[in-house]
């Protein structure tokens, strides 16, 4: 089975975020690293591969530096990868980074693709499931647990309010993973040392032909503004009880 | 705590190749994952964790920067910042990785036969062997030269005399590099646990190093082939030779040690309130010990970050790693007192990693080469006068 694993590099969670001059999005952080739930993608993809063979192919799209991010994906195990590199993804949306990743998945005619259900700083939840749509690929969300079944695969997929749903998919197929789902493995040093030695294949967005022609756009990032209002009560104790249960249930919505 | 995400003042991460940090990063959250959460219950009860045996071998921290056999054939800075992150779990973590890579795995691949190496590198690289190093004996410490173990020739064989102590790993171990006096002079060989004659029994009462197995080994005409000498060591320098390699893990991994000590002192100063609310961060003392820390901290990591370089360069010798484990393990165990001064009461118990830590340094203060001895090996380099003869 050829998998892809598709990767984002985010920044690490407790990074000191800066907002960019222009205050359209954040200044490259310090300390970036893999987006959760993609690791656990990236996971259950060696872990399908021990099972039933084949291959895994990182696929990221980012700046420069996400190339520690795709090394650390190939010291896990990943046997190659590809880096659509470019230093500003964020002038495409959703849709536009969904093209670039299928025009390069298109190149591998994977069986499966794997990828977080969403990312840690954008967090969407939507890019696996258009590139299902634009592959033409059965696509799966939320998922728990994935079994090889057949010339498909059986998968798990968490509901809400502790329901799941089994349910079985032809192949090739997109699965958007649930953080946790598995337990991550740590890169060896042997693993380190050969990902030097694995291909990385590198691609742009013009080079596969996808165009900046965004739909949506990012209007503003902003710190989250602090407000502080006081507002004094009048009247009798009981009407100051009454005005006071009144503005916590209906305008606070704490009671 | 918060997760630890180093301690990096001088942008020195800047200088570290995507590898280096890549081999830090993973190891760290081994050790974050995996260690500190049973550390503290380890030391308490004074015993290694040995299920992690395994794991370690699996993970390729057993002999890293050696390049035969399956090793990692990290480069040196790789394999410092691999020591780095262990010891910053704890001190005994690193020695037994230390032992068994730079003490165990180095001479046999060094100075070992190809039947040597070939019967136990596999096995020490995996962890499913246990090495340990006996050179130290109860009378000769920093005076190896004046040992009196001894090994004669006798019927094709080895008879081997004498008593090692403060063995890290002694009692765990399936082999023993021995260092002995021979006619021609001092010869090591590898004794394997079990063999008639040769006994072991663990040192107890430590308040330092409580989460490590130390023994001390008697050899009583205890009979080993003559295949069990190394052939290519000969004289003080073979065993020398091997403790130049963990005295530069030690250098790294101390300023793991100080990194701990230092970010849990940092973290509660400004948590901790005293005199009207205000965190004790902001107090010109608490300060000035933080300032010195930091500072001390980095110009370890540089001095560290130097002398990878120049190993890997082959222009690192026993003199400039002296230098390197002398400062550190001192600017360690600094750390460790003013860090726990910092926490005042909290700083004495076992909730916080300090005094752990600082009982621990002062094993790696004296072991590996004094720090008086040290000075001195610094002193011969800059007179030219040897003052330990």
């Amino acid at each position: 089975m050829k998998i892809l694993a598709a990767i984002k590099q985010v920044p690490a969670r407790d990074s000191q975020l800066r907002v960019n001059d222009s205050g359209t999005w954040i200044e490259e952080p310090d300390t970036s690293e893999i987006n959760e739930p993609d690791a656990y993608a990236l996971e259950e993809a060696l872990q399908l591969r021990e099972k039933a063979g084949g291959e895994v192919v990182a696929l990221c799209a980012g700046p420069e530096s996400a190339s520690q991010t795709i090394r650390e994906a190939l010291a896990k195990g990943a046997d190659r990868a590809i880096h659509i590199e470019d230093d500003d993804l964020g002038r495409f949306d959703s849709l536009g980074i969904a093209r670039i990743l299928a025009a390069a998945a298109a190149t591998e005619q994977p069986d499966l693709i794997l990828t977080g259900l969403q990312s840690d700083d954008l967090g969407f939840g939507q890019t696996g499931v258009i590139l299902a749509e634009l592959l033409g690929m059965a696509h799966a969300t939320i998922i728990m647990k994935v079994e090889p079944r057949g010339t498909g695969i059986r998968v798990k997929r968490e509901l809400e309010d502790g329901w799941f749903q089994n349910t079985d998919l032809p192949l090739p197929a997109v699965l958007t993973i649930q953080s946790g789902i598995n337990k991550l493995r740590y890169a060896t040093l042997m693993g380190i040392k050969k990902a030097k030695l694995k291909e990385v294949r590198k691609l742009t967005a013009s080079g596969l032909g996808v165009a900046v022609e965004p739909s949506v756009r990012l209007e503003r990032v902003f710190m989250p503004q602090r407000t502080k209002q006081t507002r004094m009560i009048e009247g009798s104790v009981r009407d100051q009880a009454a005005a006071l249960v009144e503005a916590l249930r209906h305008e606070v919505r704490v009671l | 705590m918060a997760q630890f995400r180093g301690v990096d003042y001088l942008l020195i991460d800047s200088m570290l190749s995507e590898e280096e940090l890549l081999v830090r990063q993973s190891v760290r959250q081994f050790a974050d994952a995996e260690v500190m959460p049973l550390i503290r219950d380890c030391y308490r009860e004074g015993r290694f964790p040995t299920h992690l045996i395994p794991k370690l071998g699996e993970l390729g921290y057993f002999g890293a920067n050696l390049d035969a056999y399956g090793c990692a054939g990290m480069s040196s800075v790789e394999y410092g910042l691999l020591m780095q992150e262990l010891e910053r779990a704890d001190s005994g973590l690193r020695s037994f990785c230390s032992v068994q890579g730079a003490l165990v795995m180095y001479p046999i691949l060094t100075y070992g036969s190809k039947e040597q190496k070939d019967q136990w590198m596999p096995r020490l690289r995996t962890g499913s062997a246990v090495g340990c190093f006996g050179l130290t004996e109860p009378g000769f410490g920093s005076n190896p030269a004046g040992m009196q173990t001894t090994a004669r020739q006798d019927n094709g064989g080895w008879i081997l005399n004498g008593e090692k102590t403060w063995i890290t790993n002694g009692s765990a171990a399936d082999i023993a590099v021995v260092w002995a006096r021979t006619p021609d002079g001092i010869r090591g060989f590898l004794v394997e646990k079990g063999t008639p004659g040769f006994t072991s029994s663990d040192l107890h009462g430590k308040m330092s190093m409580r989460a490590s197995v130390t023994s001390s080994l008697a050899l009583a005409d205890c009979r080993v082939p003559a295949s069990a000498m190394l052939p290519g060591a000969k004289g003080l320098k073979g065993p020398l030779s091997c403790l130049t390699q963990a005295r530069y893990g030690i250098g790294w991994g101390v300023i793991g040690a100080a990194m701990d000590c230092y970010e849990t002192a940092r973290q509660y100063s400004i948590l901790r309130t005293q005199f009207d609310g205000k965190p004790i961060a902001a107090h010109q003392l608490v300060q000035e010990k933080l300032a010195w820390m930091i500072t001390e901290i980095t110009k370890a990591q540089l001095l560290a970050l130097h002398c990878g370089r120049l190993k890997d360069q082959g222009k690192l010798d026993p003199a400039h790693v002296s230098m390197l484990k002398r400062n550190n393990v001192g600017m360690a165990l600094e750390c460790a007192r003013l860090s726990r001064d910092l926490l005042g009461a909290n700083g004495i118990m076992d909730e916080a990693p300090i005094m752990r830590h600082m009982c621990n340094l002062e094993t790696v203060k004296t072991y590996e080469g004094t720090d008086h001895i040290h000075a001195l090996v610094i002193g011969e380099r800059v007179t030219g006068i040897a003052a330990y003869k």
